[in-house]
Parts: C-alpha cells; structure tokens; sequence
C-alpha cells in the first residue's frame, strides 16, 4: 500500500537535489505534448506517459513535460515539441510510445535530434490527407 | 475514442483551460453497473450560449478550427450506453459536468487506464489546478487529493521522477482497489 510516509522518505531523499535545481534552471528542458480531442483521439496519453516514464526512471530531474491543446495540425497528432535553452525548437509527429523513448534517449538525453520522427521530414510524405 | 478514461482525459483538459484552481473528479460504479462521472472545477465558468455551443461540435473556444467535439463526443458516447451527460455552468464560478455510462450496455467502452489519465493530468500540471479525485464502487472508495501531497512534499515538486513514479503507482492501486476487473 502506497502511503504518505512514503512519500515523506521520498521527499527527504529528493530535496537536496531540488533546491540544487532551484537555484539553477538554466538547463530545464521542456517536452510539450499536445492533448487536445484530436490528440487524446490519436493516442496521445500512451506517448505522454511513455515521456513521463522514461524521464523518471532515468531521473532526469531538469525535464518538464507538459500538455497543450490542439495546434491545428490534427492529422499529424500525437505530437511533441521539445524546447531545449540555446536550440531550435524541434516539433515531432506521429509519434507512439516507442518513438517517445527513443526522442529521450537520442534527444534529450545525447543530443541527437531523431530527424525522421521530426515534422520537416514527414511533410509531404506521411501527413497527407 | 476507446476508453471512458479518454473522454475524462479531454474533458479535465476543458477545466484546465477554463484556468481552475480545484478539479474534482469522481468516479463511482454503483451496484447495477452504471457508472457516474463528475467533473467539478471553479473555472471561469461559461454563459448559456456558450454552454450550448459546448454541446454541440460546432461550437468551440479555440482558434485553429471551427469544430470542437470534446464535449459532443462524450454525450453521444453516454447516451449510446442507455446514459446521460449533463453540464452545468455558472460564470465566474465554474461547471460541473456529469456523464452517466451503463457499463452492462454492449456500447460501453471500458474504462480504459483510468491510473494513466489521472497521473498525466497532475504530473503536466505540477503547480496549478490542484486535484481532488474520488473513485468508489461496491468494493470501497479510493481518495486522492494533490493539495495534501503537495503539503507532504514541500517544496519537491510533484513531477520530480521519484515522485511520478510513486503517483503512477499510487494511482493504479486505487484504480484497481475500485474497478480492477470489473471495467
């Protein structure tokens, strides 16, 4: 049974490293999950757990993921953005929770961009209506 | 969409951007097998004619597109069940939705992972809305309210890894404490 004095354990385990972090956020990367209807529709909570997941069992602790509604682009759902300080942002399409894994592993955590999940590249091809 | 959990997942959303400070959700099966979902926020609320915009899914608040059919899809999926949805508003105050599944009706989705939406929905919103969450069946009621987490945790934020992971087991246990293996 999970319970609060867990969570207390946790958190004393936990808080050196966060107010570490607090005083400095300059390396905080954001994943940007869009989780509107036609996201949701697509399969988009499997990819955002499967970030989520991904980034906790490798403790990245500097990585925020978080949801946005629908951007317009409904056929190329689910979607991602991951904004990195100092990059361009890079948008990612069609994804499914293996292709999130592997963006955490290839991306954010050794800073290869993974270009045939990225938008620019599946114009054209994959996104056609 | 495939799962009831999906339909909640899109319509906590909607409270989300309705800038709430406190989502209640609950969820209760009761002995017959209907399934009652309440979505209690204190959001900006909406006017009537906003409000009937929101049941139809040619009436949206967003920009990109004309349709909107978060709200539609779940009314039409609840009232293929033999069930309802109604929605309630009052602005500045906030809404209340509530959708009414019969889970014996062969139309009736599964619930779906109800841990999964629940988790994602506090972890993408670490700070704001806090979440009260309620499930019970026959087999007892599970709570869960990210105000007194929050308090435990000060000041470790809710989506550190450590915590997530403890959320998404947490969540699961209660999920199937209520539901696991009847939905």
């Amino acid at each position: 049974m999970k319970s609060l004095s867990e969570l207390e354990k946790i958190r004393q385990q936990t808080l050196e490293r966060i107010n570490l972090r607090r005083e400095d956020r300059s390396d905080e990367v954001r994943i940007v999950v869009g989780m509107a209807t036609c996201g949701i529709a697509a399969g988009a909570r499997p990819v955002m757990m499967a970030f989520m997941t991904e980034c906790a069992l490798r403790k990245l602790s500097h990585v925020t993921v978080s949801q946005t509604g629908c951007i317009g682009m409904c056929r190329f759902e689910p979607m991602a953005d991951v904004f990195i300080p100092g990059q361009e942002k890079v948008t990612y399409v069609n994804l499914d929770e293996d292709k999130a894994r592997r963006i955490v592993t290839d991306h954010i955590v050794n800073g290869n961009p993974v270009t045939e999940y990225i938008i620019t590249s599946q114009l054209g091809s994959a996104g056609k209506e | 969409m495939r799962e009831i959990s999906l339909h909640l997942l899109d319509l906590v959303q909607n409270s989300v951007t309705a800038g709430a400070r406190l989502i209640e959700v609950s969820l209760v099966r009761e002995t017959g097998g209907l399934l009652k979902m309440v979505i209690l926020d204190d959001g900006r609320g909406m006017d009537k004619a906003t409000l009937e915009a929101a049941l139809s899914p040619f009436g949206t608040s967003r920009t990109t597109r004309k349709l909107g059919f978060g709200i539609p899809l779940t009314r039409e999926q609840a009232l293929r069940t033999g069930g309802s949805l109604t929605l309630e508003s009052t602005p500045g105050k906030g809404t209340r939705l509530e959708a009414v599944f019969d889970t014996t009706h062969i139309d009736c989705p599964p619930l779906g992972s109800l841990a999964d939406t629940l988790a994602g929905l506090v972890l993408a919103n670490p700070d704001t809305p806090d979440f009260s969450l309620c499930l019970a069946s026959d087999r007892g009621q599970e709570e869960l309210d990210t105000r007194l987490l929050k308090q435990t945790l000060d000041p470790v934020p809710v989506n550190t890894p450590e915590v997530a992971l403890w959320l998404r087991g947490k969540l699961e246990e209660m999920t199937e404490n209520c539901f696991g293996g009847i939905a």
